[in-house]
């Protein structure tokens, strides 16, 4: 009789199985590990970048967000959005930012677990890691509609620039300025991370699908034996 | 069941490789589109153009080597000097567009130099003479830093001649770091010429006066009045010249001109030339010569050859005098030290330019059509042999005949030399006026299909030339290529605008050899009246776009203990006295309301906390003849006493933004 917890993580892999064929069961566990690979890799790399053109700025203004922190030409974004009563971009998403670190270490360590369970709970484990690129698009929008519409009603444009949500990606214009929102390699390093994800429960799935419904069906005729 | 395992197991390991190839073209891919320019095509329309305008086709020629549409910068920059304007000019070239007016001497407000800020202020002040605050000079002959022999684009030297000063300018950021007071003399004209890696900076003198200004009648000329030249120490690390590590050398009093360092072969001599060894003492008020006519009887003048090398050894060795505190060697050390040496140049000679290699000094004299070489292995050589004939002050005097290498009949007044690097140099002539291109013997022989020492073709120019400056044109690489020449009369060249006329900068074309020389385009300078110029390859330069750091004193280039970072501003009173720290931002300054008393001594600091390149702000400050320019990140500092009540409006005396107007605060002094 299998315990809750057998249930859960499912039929080890028979030495015969193995044997036979190791690459059907090795080729989940290196699509996770690649994928947590690239999540880690990831961190270093900003994820998303606004540029700003302007005639006055030949070279542009940019800024880069990486999970944990932004980089480029923050001052002189902030010093041009008080004309229009921004708050400080550094305001942004401080919350998200001190906890970036762990939730990827977190995420690193469900998809590392996952590797152990093989059973449809994996889909579980690593649900987070794969909607977590479009997690941290969703809170860019948040954060970019939230500065949008709270602007400050004294400030010397207030007048002349009404509350307005800059896109998230794409091209938009606010006065001289024409600004381009892109993701960045983070992103696309996270994004990876997903695919490689979503590949490797495809092989997960055909790996220990056939272990776990002979298990069941042990199981049943255990029971039927009772 | 080999292949079959392959098979098998083949697309995860294509998947994962269509993975990372994609993702290596997503790092990639913000490389950014590269535009091509449109060939250029000419259209008929430029005929018709050309035609209503008067233009012939050496003119459109003329036109495309040198236009220079907008974004597109400049392959050279010449640093000029300002003459008595004070200052030094930096241009564009071949656009020939002013980039820049450095202040130096002469206290210029948009740069708010020597209007307050402290910075400015105590160059200025370094600059006093006796307590006096002389407040301009009549700057010469820049000199860019050289590091073996070739410019390197950290410093520039320049002299003021009318009171013997020199300054230091920082290329960093294009601004006067130093000014030293010859303590010796009280006007010099052979500087500033640097050694080929900078350890020196030469300053010779010129109208020749009791050493350390004291009086003497001219009934005692030839005894109580000296000429010098002062050797100065120039630091890299701190960016000083060291006056404590500096010295000089007395000469008699002829009237040392120009010099120039050694290089190469020579390194480690210098070289000036001298006019007035007649020693004529003028006034012709009194029924004497003049000194024109006085100081022009001589067919030959002597030209100084100093064995700098074993003068600083002799200085090293403390074999000096002080006079006025600082250390001379006197003309007798250097008699007895084999440290000077004259040869006849002939006549009233004004410029002795040493060759690229540094084997050949090129002296004219202003009243002799030739160009006289001298060749540095036979100065050697006749040194070694000994047994010279010897001036008045017993000064060592070597045979004309054998030091000359060769002599050039150029034209009529010869003034100044600079060199290609094909074996050509180039010689001004005033009076005809004109630049002579001639061609060097020796090593230079094979550089050009032109017999050796012998002149080439002239381009007449407008008009009255003085200095010409080449292209790097007296390293020891010269670049060739352009050519200006620096026309002390513009007369019919530009519009009237009165009876003081513009000085005219004409830029000749060098780059061919032989007889093809043409001018390109005329540059009114109507701000100075420059003497020298040196043109260095642009891309030797790199300046800061903002000063590194936000809060940075000039001065001192590095922070400042008085910046002010947003949200540190304050004012705090200590009894009468009132201390301001300000930040300055587009487009606020803050505080915007400064109080004080009248009686109160002011000290008022102001940081521009903006990080964006040209985000520079003003400060000016009616009433009190304040105003400071505080480009981004500098920190300013300035102090006044409010001697006077009412209500002052401070603001930004350069336009910042769309609300610059708005950038503005109240200084209130109550009675």
């Amino acid at each position: 009789m299998t315990t809750f917890v057998e249930k859960i993580i499912g039929p080890r892999t028979p030495q015969e199985n193995l044997a036979e064929d190791r690459m059907r069961y090795l080729l989940p566990t290196i699509f996770f590990l690649v994928a947590v690979g690239l999540l880690v890799a990831s961190v270093f790399f900003p994820y998303w970048k606004m540029t700003l053109q302007a005639p006055q700025y030949p070279k542009g203004l940019s800024v880069q967000a990486y999970i944990f922190k932004l980089t480029g030409d923050v001052g002189e974004i902030d010093g041009l959005n008080h004309y229009i009563g921004m708050r400080p971009l550094a305001e942004a998403a401080q919350l998200e930012r001190s906890l970036s670190i762990a939730a990827v270490i977190v995420l690193s360590f469900l998809i590392i677990g996952s590797i152990f369970i093989h059973t449809r709970y994996t889909v579980l484990l690593v649900l987070p890691a794969i909607l977590y690129p479009f997690i941290f698009l969703g809170d860019m929008y948040f954060w970019l509609r939230n500065f949008g519409l709270n602007l400050d009603p004294t400030a010397p444009l207030s007048s002349a620039i009404k509350p307005f949500v800059p896109p998230v990606l794409g091209v938009g214009k606010l006065a001289q300025f024409v600004t381009i929102t892109q993701v960045q390699t983070g992103f696309y390093l996270a994004l990876a991370a997903s695919i490689c994800i979503l590949i490797g429960l495809y092989f997960h799935r055909r790996a220990y699908k056939p272990l776990v419904e002979s298990q069941t069906e042990l199981d049943s005729q255990a029971t039927e034996k009772d | 069941m080999k292949l079959n395992y392959v098979k098998k197991y083949f697309l995860p390991f294509i998947l994962l490789a269509v993975i990372g190839f994609l993702l290596v073209a997503a790092c990639s891919g913000a490389g950014g589109d590269t535009e091509t320019p449109e060939s250029a095509a000419v259209s008929g329309d430029i005929n018709a153009i050309a035609a209503e305008r008067g233009l012939t086709p050496a003119d459109i020629e003329a036109a495309v080597k040198t236009y220079t549409p907008t974004g597109m910068l400049d392959e050279y920059i010449m640093f000029s000097s300002g003459g008595h304007s004070g200052q030094m000019f930096v241009i564009g070239m071949p656009s020939m567009r002013l980039l820049k007016t450095i202040a130096i001497f002469t206290p210029e407000p948009w740069q708010g130099w020597g209007y307050g800020a402290q910075s400015t202020m105590e160059v200025l002040d370094e600059g006093n003479i006796d307590g006096e605050e002389v407040r301009w000079g009549d700057t010469h002959h820049p000199a860019l830093s050289e590091t073996a022999g070739e410019y390197d684009g950290e410093w520039v030297f320049i002299n003021d001649k009318a009171n013997a000063r020199i300054a230091v300018i920082d290329l960093r950021d294009f601004e006067t770091k130093q000014i030293i007071k010859n303590p010796i003399a009280i006007n010099d004209h052979g500087g500033t010429m640097v050694t080929p890696d900078t350890e020196w900076i030469i300053e010779g003198g010129q109208y020749a006066a009791p050493l350390g200004w004291e009086y003497a009648s001219l009934d005692d000329y030839e005894d109580q009045y000296r000429g010098m030249v002062t050797f100065w120490k120039f630091d890299r690390e701190s960016g000083r010249v060291l006056a404590d590590q500096s010295f000089a050398m007395e000469l008699p009093p002829y009237w040392q001109d120009l010099c120039d360092a050694g290089k190469l072969v020579s390194e480690g001599w210098v070289f000036c030339n001298s006019f007035n060894t007649e020693m004529a003492t003028g006034g012709v008020e009194s029924g004497n010569p003049s000194f024109e006519a006085g100081a022009s009887q001589r067919d030959m003048d002597y030209m100084h050859i100093i064995n700098l090398d074993k003068a600083i050894e002799v200085y090293n060795a403390g074999q000096t005098e002080m006079v006025a505190d600082f250390p001379v060697i006197s003309m007798q050390t250097a008699i007895d030290e084999s440290l000077l040496y004259f040869a006849p140049e002939p006549k009233s000679p004004h410029g002795v330019d040493v060759s690229p290699g540094g084997e050949y000094l090129v002296v004219s004299g202003k009243l002799d059509p030739h160009v006289t070489i001298f060749s540095f292995d036979k100065i050697l050589a006749a040194i070694q042999a000994g047994g010279f004939e010897t001036d008045s002050y017993g000064i060592p005097i070597l045979a004309f005949d054998d030091v000359v290498e060769a002599q050039v009949e150029v034209g009529l007044g010869p003034l100044h030399t600079q060199f290609g690097p094909d074996g050509y140099a180039y010689t001004s002539l005033f009076l005809e006026p004109a630049v002579a291109r001639w061609t060097l013997g020796g090593p230079y022989e094979d550089l050009n299909n032109d017999p050796a020492w012998s002149l080439v073709t002239k381009t007449p120019v407008h008009y009255n030339v003085g200095h010409i400056a080449a292209a790097e044109g007296d390293t020891v690489s010269p670049d060739g290529k352009y050519l200006v020449s620096l026309n002390k009369w513009a007369i019919d060249r530009f519009q009237n605008v009165g009876p003081l006329l513009p000085q005219n900068f004409q830029l000749i074309d060098i780059s061919q050899p032989g007889t093809t020389m043409p001018l390109l385009y005329d540059m009114p300078i109507g701000n100075g009246e420059p003497h020298y110029a040196q043109i260095i390859k642009a891309d030797k330069l790199d300046p800061w776009e903002v000063y590194p750091e936000i809060g940075w004193n000039p001065a001192i280039q590095s922070l400042d203990p008085n910046a002010t970072l947003a949200g540190e501003e304050r004012i705090e009173r200590d009894g009468n006295n009132v201390e301001i720290w300000m930040s300055a931002v587009r487009s606020h300054f803050n505080p915007e309301h400064v109080e004080i008393n009248q009686g109160d001594h002011v000290t008022w600091h102001i940081t521009n906390v903006e990080r964006a390149y040209d985000a520079t702000h003003g400060f000016s400050l009616p009433g009190y003849n304040i105003t400071i320019s505080i480009e981004p990140g500098e920190t300013a500092t300035f102090e006044f006493d409010a001697t006077h009540d009412g209500v002052f409006s401070y603001y930004c005396s350069e336009f910042c933004s769309a609300l610059h107007l708005e950038m503005v605060g109240y200084m209130l002094v109550q009675p």
